[in-house]
């Protein structure tokens, strides 16, 4: 004890006493913060617990019968897959205004997302979650899918889905690592800046054609040498300006210069 | 000068320019010679001289070595045996990067090895050498005036106008077959630019799938591509394509420019999708917006106002194909494009 007295006055103490704190604080909340319960999947029960859901964390902005208020869309009827969309890659609930929701981290368990898809699709008639099956590259051919991707989607996703700018800071985002079911909904619903491309025009086997060539083409070597992420002529003229040009220039001023 | 009424003291540049200026400069400038000769430090240290040969065989070295690498890089990558498209890929950037790589090595070295050696140990004396004068001797001049003359009065081209005048006459004949060749750069495009392959009833089919489209399949915010039925017969496919390309979006009736109304059905609307300014698929659609993007130079339409440029060094709006659905119930065109789609030109009716 005296050896703790001793220190006590010692510069550092307040830091590490703020440091114990804190660690103390973490650890303890964790230990003790109510755990997710476990959901059943019972439809009714899904809806229902989805609307607690809703209303805790959507009806600030989409308004408490989710009929949409000032900038923030009325879902009724955007379906189960808008919602596995955007609240399964976290750009839902929105973290601040801006030109575009960004993808940040999801802030929903698995079932919880289910529940919110459940009850906004209670809502009105909408666009559904596909299955796996109904997503799944392996069944996709990925040389057509690049023929639907390059008419279709190239222009503003890159012919690689490196994603691209738009106007005024909104811009069509990279699609790598977008998981396959995540990659069908946003065709199927149109999120935010971009189209919607129905299976009407665009059938799931369109779709499944661009996803396998997504996957495909996301796991190729660039065989060209660097790729620079395949931004195209911009990226490869602005290396050539700076890196080429200056190692030429640089020999140059070698060349000319006297030895010492 | 004399004429010169001095400068009031107020103005400006007086003390800038002092009045002896022209005393100050010299009428001709002395040459101020060669600098200093100042000795290198291989000159002087023998230690830094040998440190120098060092460097430049090192220099050799590197290009024999990249010589090597390119030589073991051609033989060691094969490309005969049978192998999937993405080994063969990857082969050949190996192959690629290797034989660049090796050659770079190859010649950099003995380039770079020769100037370090002809830089750090060569002899380095300055020395000057006296330009010639330019003028030739006068004996040298007569002689050339001399011979001119002769060859004038021996042509005799004051004395036969026949052969002069005939020769005059092929001289500005010779011209003329390249200009008439001119003629090759082909037909005159009469009235191609201003016709496409959609005209009245040509159903509209999905790009690249090739397939109808009823009104039902497009919900509102959706596009699709399309071009004409019957595009992938014909033999000047792309030339075909190049013009009839097309987008097919579906809007809320209410926010469509009235102007666009009576070409569009129940808020599906076609437009060009070439670009007015320099031709480009203008194809990035914001569908919250209703904005088209070009992608080269940034135009923008606004498909509410009958695709008007918004933004960007279009001229002139997106030209409207008028659509209407057939006995079957899928989309087709109503007639033509009204006017020439793409680019502006002076002849554009």
């Amino acid at each position: 004890m005296t050896a703790l007295a001793a220190r006590r006055r010692h510069p550092l103490a307040g830091v590490v006493l703020v440091i114990v704190g804190l660690v103390a604080t973490g650890v303890l909340y964790a230990a003790l913060a109510p755990g997710r319960a476990g959901a059943a999947e019972d439809p009714a029960s899904d809806i229902e617990a989805g609307r607690a859901l809703f209303l805790a964390n959507c009806a600030t902005c989409h308004g408490m019968d989710a009929a949409g208020r000032n900038n923030a869309p009325s879902l009724i009827g955007v379906g189960a897959a808008s919602v596995d969309f955007q609240v399964g890659t976290g750009r839902m609930p929105l973290q601040a205004t801006g030109p575009q929701a960004p993808q940040t981290q999801v802030r929903f368990s698995d079932d919880e997302i289910r529940q919110l898809a459940a009850y906004v699709a209670s809502l009105g008639p909408g666009p559904g979650i596909p299955s796996a099956e109904e997503v799944d590259p392996a069944t996709g051919d990925p040389s057509r899918g690049a023929a639907i991707f390059r008419t279709n989607c190239a222009m503003c996703h890159n012919f690689a889905g490196k994603g691209g700018a738009l106007t005024r800071g909104k811009y069509a985002p990279n699609l790598d690592g977008t998981s396959p079911t995540h990659i069908f909904e946003a065709m199927l619903t149109g999120p935010q800046s971009m189209p919607v491309f129905d299976n009407g025009t665009m059938t799931p086997q369109d779709k499944r054609d661009i996803i396998a060539y997504l996957t495909t083409t996301s796991k190729q070597p660039s065989p060209g040498g660097f790729s620079l992420g395949f931004v195209g002529p911009v990226n490869e003229g602005l290396v050539a300006w700076i890196v080429a040009l200056a190692a030429l220039i640089g020999c140059a001023v070698w060349l000319g210069s006297k030895s010492s | 000068m004399s004429g010169h009424t001095p400068a009031p003291q107020s103005a400006p540049g007086r003390e800038v320019v002092p009045a002896d200026a022209d005393r100050l400069l010299p009428e001709r400038f002395e040459n101020p010679g060669l600098p200093v000769h100042h000795a290198r430090m291989g000159d002087t240290d023998p230690k830094a001289a040998k440190r120098a040969e060092r460097q430049v065989a090192t220099l050799f070295g590197i290009s024999a070595l990249g010589t090597l690498i390119t030589l073991v890089v051609y033989f060691a990558v094969k490309f005969d045996t049978p192998m999937s498209f993405a080994e063969y890929m990857t082969r050949l950037r190996i192959s690629t990067e290797g034989l660049g790589m090796g050659l770079f090595l190859a010649l950099f070295g003995i380039g770079a090895g020769a100037v370090h050696w002809a830089k750090t140990l060569m002899p380095d004396e300055e020395r000057v050498e006296e330009r010639h004068l330019l003028r030739g001797s006068d004996a040298d001049r007569d002689a050339a005036v001399t011979i001119l003359k002769e060859g004038a009065a021996e042509s005799g081209l004051g004395r036969r106008p026949l052969i002069r005048n005939s020769l005059i006459g092929a001289l500005v004949l010779v011209p003329l077959p390249a200009v008439v060749l001119l003629r090759d750069l082909g037909p005159l495009p009469g009235d191609d630019l201003s016709t496409t392959m959609w005209t009245a009833g040509t159903r509209i089919l999905t790009d690249p799938q090739g397939r109808p489209i009823k009104p039902a399949d497009m919900q509102i915010g959706s596009i699709v591509h399309i071009v004409p039925e019957g595009l992938d017969k014909v033999p000047d496919y792309l030339e075909q394509k190049a013009k009839a390309a097309a987008i097919l979006l579906r809007l809320d009736p209410a926010d469509l420019d009235p102007k666009s109304q009576p070409g569009a059905y129940e808020g599906i609307v076609a437009y060009s999708k070439i670009c007015t300014h320099m031709g480009c698929p203008v194809a990035l659609y914001e569908q919250q917006t209703h904005h088209l993007l070009c992608p080269c130079h940034q135009s923008t339409f606004d498909v509410t106002q009958d695709c008007k440029v918004i933004f960007g060094p279009a001229k002139r709006p997106l030209p409207q194909l008028a659509i209407t659905v057939d006995a079957d119930g899928y989309l087709v065109a109503k007639h033509g494009f009204t006017q020439a789609v793409g680019p502006s030109f002076w002849e554009r009716g």
